[in-house]
């Protein structure tokens, strides 16, 4: 298995370590994975699947749990701005 | 003893409008809620300011009702959510596209805009409706607002104008102008209006019967949907008088959320949502929305809508339901309790007034129903 695994987040191409999960590429690359109804960013707070904060669309499918999602080739993620 | 010149029972939308048209006319105005304001019928429901026109005096009342909520539009708060996004009627095939020109007419004599559209542009306007719909019809300034909001605002203006809401105490009896709440207060009014919605605890005569909905809300989605979206069959589902019916009724929100209903049920009082008919009705849906299967929801929920045997709304002296003159109606709206809301509360306090109203408010008088069932016998 190759170490390191490339995903697009809003276009911009984000090296991480194979196995990292999606919130962690997020966070590394300082992007706020979706915005509050009154327009804040936010960010993974549990890590674990429970509080939706890190809730972004990953190959077109929106509202996905990034802390829950494994990085992988190719992905590509976009978030609210 | 507290004196009132009017006791208003309800702090639904109902309720608070008509508490606030009184007292800016410089009523003492007492609101009694035993529960927590606006959190019935009124957080229940969807919220769509809509022009039905399944009865003349429906649709002039929900025409009035609608027109009331423009003009209050500027001084309405951002929590209220105000979006003109229009109703469309879909017309699935050739006979419900008849219907369209039917309404159209109807419509257009009456002075509501409204414009017919041919299956391309109904599939232009609503990109995720299934393919091969017959047509629609556009309602442009039908509206959505978020109706606790509204209702709020409106308790708010009322207490502005001096109202007093006496809350977490229920009222027990009304009669004489005396009313009782639970913990053993005693007020008066010279007038009690009852907009209790379908509770008829105070006056069991009250031909108001509990029609359960359900509604399910999704995730945020926004761009998915422009406009309210109702089949045209839902007049059908509305006026089945007893079955169970479910109708295609989509409605966007400003967050991007998406509201979808409805379901219609008699003799169902428990809240608890019941998965058979929530499976009907967002089976239908997804007939005209394939694409919603994708979505994620969020929540559902039910509520009561208060129902009258012929459809409207009861404004006005009780008289003929009870022989108490200081008993005074404001309930039954059934589904159209927001978007009536302003219209009854006019019409309410141009009564107590001895002022003319702008409509007719006969149809609405609830002696009509005793006329009606002595037609009957």
């Amino acid at each position: 298995m190759p170490e390191k695994v490339t995903l697009h987040i809003n276009g911009v191409p984000v090296q991480m370590p194979t196995g990292s999960v999606v919130s962690a590429a997020l966070l590394k690359a300082a992007v706020p994975a979706r915005l509050s109804v009154s327009g804040e960013p936010r960010s993974a707070i549990c890590g674990m699947g429970i509080c939706f904060e890190c809730c972004a669309t990953v190959n077109g499918i929106p509202h996905r749990r990034t802390c829950q999602l494994i990085c992988s080739d190719g992905m590509v993620v976009e978030t609210e701005r | 003893m507290r004196n009132y010149d009017v006791l208003i029972v309800g702090a639904g939308i109902v309720g608070c409008a008509c508490a606030r048209e009184l007292a800016h006319a410089g009523l003492r105005v007492g609101i009694v809620e035993g529960n927590i304001s606006s959190a019935g019928a009124t957080a229940a429901g969807m919220g769509h300011l809509v022009v039905m026109d399944d009865s003349p005096a429906q649709l002039q009342l929900t025409r009035y009702g609608r027109a009331l909520w423009q003009q209050l539009l500027p001084e309405l708060p951002g929590a209220v959510e105000y979006e003109t996004r229009g109703t469309l009627w879909i017309a699935a095939d050739e006979q419900e596209m008849a219907e369209v020109h039917a309404k159209k007419t109807t419509y257009s004599a009456a002075g509501v805009r409204a414009d017919i559209l041919d299956g391309v542009q109904v599939a232009a306007e609503e990109p995720n409706l299934r393919q091969g719909l017959a047509g629609g019809l556009l309602v442009p300034d039908d509206a959505v607002i978020y109706p606790p909001a509204a209702s709020e605002f409106l308790l708010q203006q009322a207490m502005s104008h001096g109202a007093t809401l006496l809350q977490g105490n229920a009222a027990v009896s009304a009669a004489g102008g005396n009313l009782h709440l639970a913990d053993g207060t005693a007020l008066h009014g010279d007038r009690i209006v009852l907009a209790t919605g379908a509770d008829c605890a105070l006056l069991p005569a009250l031909p108001i019967k509990k029609r359960k909905g359900h509604l399910l809300i999704t995730d945020r989605y926004p761009g998915f949907l422009h406009h309210q979206l109702v089949e045209l069959g839902y007049l059908k589902s509305a006026h089945k008088l007893e079955a169970d019916s479910v109708a295609f009724n989509i409605q966007p929100r400003k967050t991007g959320q998406l509201l979808i209903g409805s379901s219609r049920q008699y003799g169902d009082e428990n809240p608890q949502s019941d998965s058979r008919i929530l499976t009907q009705m967002l089976e239908r849906a997804q007939s005209y929305m394939p694409a919603l299967a994708q979505l994620s929801g969020l929540r559902v929920w039910t509520g009561f809508r208060a129902a009258t045997p012929d459809k409207l709304p009861l404004i006005g002296p009780a008289s003929g339901l009870s022989d108490d003159s200081s008993l005074w109606l404001a309930a039954g709206f059934e589904g159209l309790g927001i978007t009536n809301a302003l219209a009854a509360a006019r019409l309410r306090s141009d009564q107590l007034l001895a002022r003319t109203s702008e409509i007719d408010a006969a149809p609405y008088l609830p002696q009509r129903i005793t006329k009606q069932a002595a037609l009957h016998a």
